[in-house]
């Protein structure tokens, strides 16, 4: 058996590999697929946590985190493909009208 | 398999937040059946849910308890604020109905996204497991997300919804990684059981204390970004210029509210043990909310003085203002304070919600339809023009200062009071001399009215319904002022703090 | 050949297979390899299912259950006690809805070679009709609900892409395709809600989801009354580890005693089905039969009739039944090979699976079984009387199929479940063949369109082409002479379908009825006399309206151009056709009543009688083997004749069409209006429009108009409120002087300013400066956390 450990581990190198994707790409599709990186980690996590504690909690929350990411990238796309239309881009570094 | 009964969910207790989700997705329904140029009856129908919610919540306020086998919680600390985020969805709801109209976005979804934010955050003040807390962060967020790029295809709304969307969904992942690290650490996400968990691996030695520690620190990150303090703040002046301004009239008030509830709940429930300083060792959360706060406070205020936007300058006061709020967080960290500091937060939110509101209000009223007019030198000559109403938002402006006899006032002084009282000397005088700071771009607002000469004629948007919303905030600031043990007998029977680990 | 079982996750991989490769090379593939791959995996399944029948027949029809080597725990909890595994199941009825499912659709992947020969999809088409096939075995094999669900929906999906297949046609057709599509999606929505209900409050019953449990045995008494079958014990099959699922009595079998019943496993170890006949089995008010449902406490009869009702709502849906039916015709909109595959021979069928699979919950619910019978009933005598006033051969051939599917699920509410599964089969094979036929026809019709169409204006391609519509029978006619194969083959399907002695549809249909004779004239059960009255009167629509077709499509004169010169189709076409046609003459066989007033040919002898109903039995536990009555016999056979008789005197001999293009009924005053009734569909699809759609109209504009503007917005706004409140305001309006202020703002402020300036550069406006920020805020918030750690844990170092 792979100790939690190792998961946790894992998790953690998903998740930072997800955060400098959101920190460095400008496409943002590319940048919400870091962003599903970074909470599949935590799923990750907490999968590894609940078989180590035994439980159900942290699957109930997996789940519970895989529906939300659902309806996040739903919000997501359709917020893109509406700038795709005005701009013609989704390069999110193009967003700076409001700043300051 | 055991199956819980349906009389020990106790569904009774949750009606207040699941008959307004319920009800937003029935006027989903019903919406597609009124006609294009009667949506206001959608509002009207949005409104009546919110009332009846708020009729529920009151009675739940007099009977409090536990629902759905302990995930949910309804006790004084919800019902206060559930108050709070049900007032300012029936005043964005007013505010929205000739917004909608003349700026050419009237659609009903905007009323059902309204209320399931406003359910979300309901199920914030509830929350009482870190799974729940998530979802309820999410229903909370999510439709923001779309109300925030309602005037879509305008390109700025639309920034302000991908800006939000992005560092939103980036902020909940570090939430979610925190809570599987607590959990991992604990065993359990129920914040009542971890609080036990906590004790244990304070006691001993190992990883999970450290566990605990990055999951608190990466939740209390995640929140952070919900309730706009800095350095998760930089989204908040950008979203709140792009949006509709009755949505960000919303957003200052309603998201603060849930993130701060789930804040005080979090730490004050499950966490309160990692406050216990053991001689040297471990100081725990109540310094990394002071540093937040501070930051906040100083960066927010000074911001501010330099906007040219009215709604940009709501939205650093707004920041600012989560400071105050931040630093009746920290002094909960203190044993002992915890209980008067809670209630500190909970007035000053509620002080803070009539006021904001309001300011929102004025400033939408003078807006143009093509959502220019937010300038603040569109408020010059407003006092000749209008005088009524800008002697409102004069009320308004020395009510987020901090003058006495305004609701703002009774904040800041519990806040202070809480402050002092737990011992946090410096952040107190940081709060003051910040308060200080902020009179220079509220009092400027108020010379721009009177003191300026001023061209066209604005408020010209002043409708009655906006003028329903301005006169029922003014009210409520000059209320809050006046006689504020309305508002502290409220929440004298606030209590989080889990008596038996305190000493 | 003990070792069979094994096979049958290859049953379900194989046609996956055959998807995947079609889908990912499919498109470089010529049409020939393409359709290869798919019918040599379909063809390939078929094989299995024949193998593992042989499996069944020398093992004396024990049932196995098996583990696939993946997917073992696929639901498994153990801390709330819930183990869903994905194991699929090897007995009587899953084997012979395999058999059927691949041997039909060997044949339908066939013909679709054919048929779909120049289609730009080509390989799509094939690429779904393998995925539907896994997907349908999947429902077939799974051994517990939950498996089967996954089948329901995934077949739900593949139904979805073949119906909206050509939602890219032109004129608006592909739109009408699409809705199609849509319509078929949402009609089973509604149902597939039932079907989870049902589900839930199954495993909330019984704390699980499996039919049958590993070494238990689904009818202990199977073989005891029908066909000598010699009985041996049940062992678990090789390769099912029972220990795995908390059966400790797999050890003992291996060794141990002997058993030929189920009493020495204790009731939570039984499946859903064991443990629902154990409960029955107890006497009224012990309280092993209440069933604790939350706060609610019910009797198991109670729960039982529940759980029914609920999966009856997803038959209705699936299997095409009042009052979902209503996508089926619609469906049609798609390529005839999948119509034929899977809107009439399988995937319909599969409601009628769930509740023959379900018997022990059907037999015990008596409630749910009348209204069971009364929608089979209601839905075999709506369709058939709808089919009678269809111009489109296809939409005659879908009403058709619903009317049948009525039979079936009719059948079942009277508690024949033997008769049911034994129409669906023999239905299969000769609905299957008429479908084929009618895309035979089309395909003729439209080439022949295509060929007077081109002699006479040379290369003209006029808009008017698209006008003609090669589905409908006005354009018909006389196809007789022009494709003879067709011909024949679609005859004999129309004279089994209609009932007539020998062919397949008279031993099923009569079955059913001689059960309902039984159920409602000896047992003395409401429900049997409806579905006697009802099902004969539906069945002497079916002969009529079949034969109108044969007359419309096949007889007389060609009505135009186009059927004067249609081809006969190719030869890939034609022997599924042929095939399809045998066995609608011989497929009645497998069941031959043991009346002996009924004339077998001498086969009883030779098949022995019954073997179908006793084959079924070891899976089948309600099984009831009533016989043929040989007056209800003759009085269905004649009614059918006399219908038969009565179409071709009022269709026959070129009369059917009127100059007006019209039906001949519609032209006869005294049937003008029952004829249009029936072509109208009974207004059924308005009704609905009507009742759901008009109340919220109504309702919407009442609060809009009424209250909002009239009311509210007029009056109480804009007289009361708002005119009192710009009266006050005016009231208090002074100006206010506050020239103090200004000095101090211009004073200190300067300061203020300048550091505002600077650090409201920070704020750049680009996102990703944005999250740098927030995650600059969680290294300060984490090392502010984490100071005090580090150094307690620096100083227990040193």
């Amino acid at each position: 058996m792979v100790q939690t450990e190792m998961y946790v581990m894992l998790a953690v190198v998903l998740f930072v590999l997800g955060t400098l994707g959101v920190l460095l790409r400008r496409n943002a599709i590319l940048v919400f697929m870091s962003v599903e990186l970074m909470l599949n980690a935590a799923n990750l996590a907490l999968v590894a946590f609940a078989r180590q504690w035994g439980n159900v909690d942290g699957h109930l929350f997996v789940f519970f985190v895989i529906t939300v990411a659902a309806a996040e990238v739903a919000i997501g796309l359709a917020l893109i493909v509406a700038i795709f239309r005005s701009k013609k881009s989704i390069n999110i570094d193009e967003l700076h009208q409001l700043k300051g | 398999m055991q199956l819980p009964s349906l009389s020990e969910l106790n569904l009774g207790l949750t009606v207040p937040a699941l008959s307004l989700a319920l009800w937003a997705c029935i006027l989903l329904v019903i919406d597609l059946f009124i006609p294009r140029d009667r949506k206001s009856v959608t509002a009207w129908l949005a409104a009546g849910g919110v009332v009846f919610a708020f009729i529920a919540n009151l009675l739940v306020y007099r009977d409090p308890g536990v629902a759905f086998m302990g995930l949910f919680v309804a006790d004084e600390f919800a019902g206060f604020l559930n108050i709070v985020v049900l007032l300012t969805a029936f005043i964005a709801i007013l505010m929205s109905v000739d917004y909608l109209k003349r700026t050419g976005i009237e659609r009903g979804e905007y009323y059902v996204l309204l209320l399931m934010t406003t359910s979300g955050i309901m199920f914030m003040n509830s929350a009482n497991d870190l799974a729940v807390v998530f979802i309820a962060l999410e229903l909370l967020s999510i439709p923001l997300y779309v109300l925030a790029a309602f005037r879509a295809p305008e390109e700025r709304s639309e920034e302000a919804g991908l800006k939000y969307f992005i560092l939103g969904a980036f902020a909940s992942a570090f939430f979610v990684f925190g809570a599987a690290l607590i959990y991992g650490a604990t065993g359990s996400s129920s914040l009542p059981v971890i609080v036990d968990a906590v004790g244990r691996a304070l006691a001993g030695e190992g990883s999970s204390l450290l566990l605990l520690l990055m999951g608190s620190g990466l939740i209390l990150a995640g929140l952070g970004f919900k309730v706009a303090v800095v350095p998760f703040h930089m989204w908040t002046p950008d979203v709140y210029e792009g949006a509709p301004t009755p949505v960000t009239a919303f957003m200052s008030v309603g998201a603060k509210v849930g993130g701060f509830a789930a804040l005080l709940r979090i730490l004050l429930v499950a966490l309160p043990a990692l406050t216990v300083a053991e001689g040297d060792a471990v100081a725990g959360w109540q310094t990394a909310t002071w540093v937040v706060a501070a930051l906040t406070l100083i960066l927010g205020n000074i911001v501010a003085i330099s906007q040219t936007n009215i709604k940009r300058l709501l939205a650093y006061s707004s920041i600012a203002h989560a400071g105050y709020v931040l630093m009746a967080v920290a002094a909960a960290g203190t044993p002992g304070v915890s209980d008067q500091a809670t209630r500190a937060a909970l007035i000053y939110l509620m002080a803070y919600m009539f006021t904001n509101l309001g300011a929102f209000a004025v400033a939408m009223a003078i807006e143009k339809d093509d959502g220019s007019g937010t300038s603040l030198d569109d408020f010059k000559g407003l006092g000749r023009s209008r005088p009524l109403l800008a002697a409102i938002m004069a009320v308004f402006m020395l009510s987020l200062t901090g003058i006495p006899l305004t609701a703002g006032f009774v904040g800041k002084w519990v806040v202070f009071q809480a402050t002092i009282e737990a011992g946090l000397y410096t952040l107190a005088v940081i709060g003051v001399l910040t308060s200080v700071i902020s009179a220079f771009y509220y009092v400027r607002v108020i010379v721009n009215m009177f003191l300026e000469d001023g061209e066209g004629d604005p408020a010209a948007a002043a409708t009655p319904y906006v003028q329903w919303a301005i006169y029922l905030t003014f009210a409520g600031t000059l209320v809050l002022g006046i006689i504020p043990s309305l508002v502290t007998n409220l929440s004298g029977p606030v209590a989080l703090a889990v008596a038996s680990l305190v000493p | 050949m003990e070792n069979y079982p094994q096979l049958v996750p290859l049953i379900i991989l194989i046609p996956a297979l055959g998807a995947i490769i079609n889908m990912l090379v499919g498109a470089r593939l010529t049409e020939r390899w393409s359709s290869l791959i798919a019918t040599t995996a379909s063809a390939l399944s078929f094989v299995i299912a024949i193998l593992l029948y042989s499996y069944l027949h020398a093992s004396g029809y024990q049932a196995a259950i098996v583990n696939p080597p993946v997917l073992q725990d696929w639901i498994l909890i153990e801390s709330l006690n819930i183990n869903i595994p994905w194991q699929l199941r090897v007995d009587t009825l899953s084997v012979t809805m395999m058999l059927v499912i691949t041997g039909v659709g060997t044949l339908i992947h066939i013909y679709s070679a054919g048929y779909m020969h120049g289609d730009p999809r080509f390989s799509r088409f094939f690429v779904y009709l393998n995925l539907f096939l896994a997907f349908m075995l999947i429902l077939v094999a799974g051994n517990n609900f939950l498996v089967l669900f996954v089948g329901w929906e995934g077949v739900g999906l593949c139904s979805w892409f073949l119906i909206g297949f050509w939602f890219d046609k032109s004129r608006g057709i592909g739109w009408k395709n699409a809705n199609a599509a849509r319509k078929a999606m949402i009609a089973n929505r509604v149902g597939d809600f039932g079907m989870l209900i049902g589900i839930f409050l199954t495993f909330w019953t019984f704390s699980t989801l499996d039919f049958y449990r590993p070494g238990e045995i689904a009818n202990p008494h199977a073989g005891e009354h029908g066909a000598a079958v010699e009985h041996v014990e049940a062992a678990t099959v090789e390769g099912e580890t029972a220990g795995e699922h908390g059966d400790e009595h797999g050890d003992e079998h291996a060794a141990g005693p002997v058993y030929t019943d189920n009493e020495h496993i204790p009731t939570e170890q039984l499946g859903v089905f064991g443990q629902a006949e154990r409960m029955l089995a107890l006497p009224e008010g012990d309280p092993g039969r209440t069933v604790a449902l939350g706060p609610f406490r019910a009797d198991i009869v109670a729960v039982l009739g529940l759980i029914t009702f609920f999966f009856l709502i997803g038959v209705t849906g699936k299997s095409a039944q009042i009052p979902l039916f209503v996508w089926l015709p619609d469906a049609m909109a798609g390529p005839t090979p999948a119509s034929a595959l899977i809107h009439a021979a399988t995937m319909v069928t599969a409601g009628v699976y769930l509740m023959v699979r379900s018997n022990v919950f059907y037999a015990a619910a008596d409630l749910t079984s009348l209204l069971v019978t009364i929608i089979g009933v209601a839905t075999a005598l709506v369709a058939g009387f709808v089919a009678l006033g269809q111009w489109d051969i296809k939409r005659v051939l879908a009403y058709s199929t619903v009317s049948q599917l009525g039979f079936m699920v009719a059948a079942v509410g009277i508690g024949a479940y033997g008769a049911a599964m034994f129409h669906l089969v023999t239905h299969a094979f000769f609905k299957a063949l008429l479908f084929l036929g009618s895309g035979s026809v089309i395909h003729g019709v439209e080439h022949g369109h295509h060929e007077t169409h081109h002699a006479a204006h040379g290369d003209g391609h006029a808009g008017e082409a698209d006008e003609f519509d090669p589905q409908d029978m006005r354009n018909m006619g006389g196809l007789a002479s022009r494709m003879p194969v067709t011909y024949i083959t679609y005859l004999i399907g129309t004279l089994a379908l209609a009932g007539i002695w020998p062919f397949a549809g008279f031993w099923s249909k009569d079955e059913i009825l001689g059960d309902s004779w039984v159920a409602g004239l000896v047992n003395n059960e409401l429900g049997g006399f409806i579905a006697l009255a009802g099902l004969l009167l539906a069945a002497a629509f079916t002969a009529f309206y079949m034969w109108r077709q044969v007359e419309l499509v096949f007889h007389g004169r060609p009505r135009t151009e186009a059927a004067a010169h249609a081809p006969e189709s190719s030869l890939s076409m034609l022997i599924p056709l042929i095939v399809l046609a045998v066995f609608s003459v011989i497929g009645g066989f497998i069941n031959l009543p043991g009346n002996a007033a009924i004339p077998t040919l001498g086969l009883d002898a030779v098949l022995g009688v019954h073997q179908f109903g006793s084959f079924l039995e070891h899976s089948v536990v309600n099984i009831h083997a009533a016989d043929l009555q040989p007056l209800i016999a003759i009085v269905a056979l004649g009614l059918a004749i006399g219908a038969i008789l009565m179409a071709r005197s009022i269709y026959g001999l070129n009369r059917g069409v009127t100059a007006d293009r019209r039906d001949v009924l519609e032209a006869n005053a005294s049937f003008s209006r029952m004829w249009r009734l029936a072509n109208a569909r009974l207004y059924w699809d308005e009704t609905y429009r009507r009742l759901f759609e008009q109340p919220f109209n109504r309702t919407s504009q009442f609060l809009a108009d009424t209250l909002d503007w009239a009311f509210w917005h007029d009056y109480v706004h804009d007289t009361i409120i708002a005119k009192g409140f710009r009266a006050i305001g005016t009231l208090l309006s002074q100006p206010v002087d506050l020239g103090l202020i200004d000095g101090v703002v211009n004073g200190i402020g300067r300061l203020m300013r300048w550091a505002s300036g600077g650090l409201r550069e920070i704020q750049t406006g680009y996102v990703r400066t944005y999250a740098v920020s927030v995650l600059l805020g969680v290294v300060v918030v984490l090392i502010i956390l984490l100071l005090p750690y580090i150094q307690r844990a620096l100083a227990s170092g040193n």
